[in-house]
């Protein structure tokens, strides 16, 4: 934590920390403060006046069906934009892993989709199954797929998972391939003199020794479906059609900036961030311990 | 490798191919689409090979006033915004971890938790209220109201204590011997022992920036103040009946390239940075 040997100064080291705590506690520590405060006020429309409500705004989320959908619909949502992730990049991380040649070529294209923000993976998608004219629906017709996201609910979530899971693969991938190079090489050699496949030696080898990182990347996975794909849905679905894709994240900008709930909206932010510090303890404990099945 | 199988390699390789393939198929879409003219991207099916109106659709995102903001405006806006809040934010987390790592004074650690805790809150979390700081602050439609928001991370703070506490204990008593100063220490062999880093977190920073939407979309009005990648949105929405195709994937193509090759170009320090630091 602390060098052995440090500096002793009076006023300097509170000089070096004062940008970084000022601007903390001016956009972060400030704002949450006041989230907090403003999901105990019933508020009018036009914030003209204001009463303290203390917790109804959480019983009246915890009483909205919709809002317990919507707790539900970003539960199943993260999981498939995960596992859907992760195991692609698992199943292109072992493959990249066994070959020599050209594995810098295809870590190359492989990485793309990771600098394409958010929005605009949302867009290309929304192109290729545009119901219209999409690429896509057009071969998915010739197999007698009717698709339109925009009023079939569950091709909207198919999509926005699609989306999701397609910009986060390179994450992924890197992260296995780390962690596959990081294997001592005899443990290979030795199960290959014992005449292990490679298959067999992917399954028995590879993958406890890097279940310390796929539990690493779950971890991220879930926090990145939650939070980072505001963009996406934005672009495809805008929560729709009904509120069939509207994730919490989303749901707090729709109730607070279109709605302008803002108490609702408010009380949804500090549940969010409750969501957050709990993922963020579990990353952090697993990240000290280094645990190893 | 361990031993030669020629059919599995050969299998891994046509496997791999094949998803690779899949992965860019979206990608090489964009780039064909924007090569066409609005007419032939509305009969079906779509084209596949690219075709010869590149430069005809370059001219109009250039030069067409009513579609909304000229792209060099906007890519310049996504350019200062992106360099701010990556400059930015490794400026302020390396001087903090410096103090932090460094220095024994009072509040240290009531200091380095209160920045621990902005891990936990991202931007879409804290939007309203961090809205109103910035409204009260008059800096809706400005740079600063675009980038400093944005700035503060533990991420960057928590990768250079990292590397500061590799840094071996004797650089700093030699350095104390000689007589130099804190911060002549931290300038002559603080900064240069972390170069990767910076650079690596320079990578990582510049796309974060680069590619932020929710925030620039909430506090920008002024058109002239609008980032590359939010006027997507924009031209998704704007005028009755189909999108412009063709040009929405030529701005969606410009929106995503700076990213694109920093990442490619860069790509060894990036990949050595992200899987090092580990958030």
């Amino acid at each position: 934590m602390l060098k052995r040997v440090h500096y002793r100064s009076s006023y300097l080291p509170y000089l070096l920390v004062a940008p970084q705590i000022i601007i903390t506690i001016l956009f972060f520590i400030w704002p949450a403060g006041q989230a907090l405060y403003q999901s105990f006020l019933l508020e009018d429309a036009f914030g003209l006046s204001s009463e303290f409500v203390w917790f109804d705004n959480f019983i009246e989320l915890y009483e909205n069906p919709n809002y317990l959908n919507s707790f539900a619909r970003t539960g199943f949502f993260s999981v498939a934009v995960a596992s859907l992730s992760m195991s692609f990049a698992l199943f292109f991380a072992a493959l990249a892993d066994r070959v020599i040649k050209g594995s810098h070529t295809y870590r190359t294209l492989l990485i793309i989709p990771y600098a394409v923000a958010p929005v605009l993976a949302g867009t290309l998608w929304l192109f290729l199954f545009n119901p219209t004219l999409g690429i896509i629906t057009y071969f998915l017709d010739a197999f007698g797929i009717d698709w339109n996201h925009k009023l079939n609910s569950s091709q909207a979530m198919g999509l926005v998972i699609l989306a999701a899971a397609w910009k986060q693969i390179s994450y992924n991938f890197l992260f296995f391939i780390a962690a596959m190079h990081s294997i001592p090489k005899s443990l290979i050699e030795a199960s290959a003199i014992d005449g292990a496949g490679p298959v067999h030696r992917f399954f028995t080898i590879i993958l406890p020794l890097i279940s310390p990182t796929t539990f690493f990347l779950l971890v991220v996975n879930i926090i990145y479906a939650f939070f980072d794909t505001f963009g996406i849905i934005h672009a495809i679905t805008a929560g729709g059609p009904g509120n069939s894709t509207e994730i919490l994240v989303y749901k707090v900008y729709n109730d607070g900036f279109v709605g302008l709930d803002l108490g609702g909206s408010a009380a949804q932010s500090v549940i969010l961030m409750f969501i957050v510090v709990m993922l963020t303890v579990v990353q952090f404990k697993y990240v000290e311990r280094k645990v190893q099945y | 490798m361990i031993e030669n199988r020629p059919i599995t390699t050969f299998v891994s390789h046509s496997v791999l191919i094949i998803g690779v393939a899949l992965i860019v198929f979206p990608i090489w879409i964009m780039i064909v689409a924007s090569t066409h003219d609005a007419l032939r991207l509305t009969q079906v099916p779509l084209p596949l090979l690219p075709g010869d109106q590149l430069w005809t659709n370059l001219k109009s995102l250039f030069e067409e006033k009513d579609f909304g903001t000229p792209i060099h405006l906007t890519v310049f806006n996504s350019l200062v915004m992106a360099l701010m809040i990556s400059v930015g934010k490794i400026s302020i987390s390396v001087l903090s971890a410096f103090a932090i790592v460094y220095f024994k004074f009072r509040f240290r650690m009531f200091f380095f938790w209160m920045i621990f805790i902005t891990l936990m809150l991202p931007v879409e979390v804290r939007i309203l209220p961090t809205y109103e700081v910035v409204a009260n602050f008059n800096m809706l439609d400005s740079y600063w109201g675009l980038s400093i928001p944005l700035i503060a991370s533990a991420t960057a703070t928590f990768m250079f204590r990292q590397t500061f506490l590799t840094i071996p204990d004797e650089l700093m008593e030699a350095s104390r011997i000689d007589g130099a100063s804190p911060m002549r220490f931290f300038f002559d062999v603080v900064i240069p022992m972390s170069r990767t880093n910076i650079a690596a977190l320079f990578v990582i920073l510049f796309i974060y920036g680069w590619n932020q939407y929710l925030w620039p979309l909430l506090i920008t009005t002024d058109p002239d103040m609008y980032t590359a990648v939010m006027s997507i949105k924009q031209m998704l929405e704007s005028g009755e009946g189909e999108p412009q195709w063709h040009l929405i994937m030529l701005t969606a193509l410009i929106a995503m390239l700076p990213p694109i090759l920093v990442v490619i170009f860069m790509q060894k320090v990036f990949v050595k940075g992200l899987t090092d630091s580990e958030k």
